[in-house]
């Protein structure tokens, strides 16, 4: 790396930074909460944080704790995971223009594109001068950073240091709801908004809180693609 | 196992990227469905990190409603991210490890 590519990483660091103190504050905690939990079942710091670190898939890493316990069963732990984490397929179709031309941290930045990441780089806009490809690679680096890190301090103090931190988990809900709602400052993108959150929220009454990221994105998606054809909402696409 | 964990996931990560390479000009329609993705697929998390209140036992997801209601008051007050965030966060572990304890 020259001395400019230096002095460029470093803005595009600091300026990346902020956004994902938030993700900072909730993968401290629930990477702790995981390494805690991957400890009560008899399974080492090593083995937590490599799962962190190769895995890296929050919610589905949780849902593994309890295949890692019951009989071996790679195939089933694999379609699982393709179903759990099927909402990526989204993420990667909004970042394909984002992640266009980043040359080889391309295959980083996708390796790495968790919600978080996803919700922060889909929607931050990068101030003037500032280098687009270090500052999506400083956001992925760090919320993975934040996850793989919590993950270990969770499996080595998990058991010395009792904190209260019930609730704080919320730190999440609370930068999505933000992020949306800086999504719904710009008018044309409320009937966007409004339907992920109504088709959701269909899915969740219709077919129950375990079964509810596939059905979503199906009915986002059938809802989307039929709105496309209505020529008002084309017109809306085209300014 | 964790190999086989890591397969899956990447998987759902890779597969748009492979199905639209740079080299070529996606079509429009994933064009248009990626300028709009991003909106609606934050409200589906907004709800999916909701999923599992319970609305007719327990606290009724009094906390959770009251703390989105100072999220998004103090955003659009102070329009201030991380304000909000900080806010909103402190007054749900405050309900829920003080109020609704």
């Amino acid at each position: 790396m020259s001395s400019t590519q230096k002095k460029e990483f470093k803005k595009a660091f600091i300026s990346a930074f902020p956004h994902t103190i938030p993700v900072l504050t909730g993968f401290l905690v629930l990477g702790m909460a995981y390494g805690v939990l991957m400890q009560t079942k008899g399974y080492g710091t090593l083995w937590a944080v490599l799962m962190s670190a190769i895995a890296f898939c929050g919610s589905m890493q949780f849902v593994a704790v309890t295949l890692l316990t019951v009989a071996f069963d790679p195939v089933s732990a694999f379609l699982l995971s393709i179903m759990v984490n099927a909402r990526h397929l989204f993420y990667g179709i909004a970042m394909l223009s984002k992640y266009k031309g980043l040359g080889k941290i391309r295959f980083f930045l996708i390796y790495v594109l968790c919600d978080e990441t996803f919700s922060i780089s889909s929607t931050a806009s990068i101030p003037e001068g500032i280098n687009r490809k270090y500052f999506y690679l400083s956001i992925s680096f760090l919320d993975y950073f934040y996850w793989v890190f919590g993950t270990f301090l969770g499996g080595l103090l998990g058991s010395v240091i009792h904190i209260n931190t019930k609730g704080l988990d919320f730190v999440l809900t609370a930068l999505f709801v933000v992020l949306f709602l800086e999504q719904l400052k710009e008018k044309k993108n409320r009937i966007y908004g409004l339907i992920g959150v109504v088709c959701t929220v269909l899915c969740l009454i219709v077919f129950g809180a375990g079964n509810l990221v596939i059905p979503s994105m199906a009915a986002i998606l059938a809802v989307l693609l039929a709105g496309k054809g209505k020529e008002c909402i084309l017109q809306n696409y085209r300014q | 196992m964790i190999l086989s964990i890591a397969a899956g996931t990447m998987l759902t990560r890779f597969t748009p990227f492979l199905l639209f390479p740079e080299s070529k000009e996606p079509p429009k329609i994933i064009r248009y469905l990626g300028d709009v993705l991003p909106c609606s697929v934050l409200g589906l998390l907004v709800v999916y990190c909701l999923r599992n209140v319970r609305l007719f036992e327990g606290t009724h997801g009094i906390p959770e409603l009251l703390a989105i209601a100072v999220v998004s008051g103090l955003h659009l007050w102070k329009k201030n991210v991380l304000l909000s965030i900080a806010g909103g966060t402190a007054f749900y572990m405050l309900l829920v490890q003080v109020v609704f304890a």
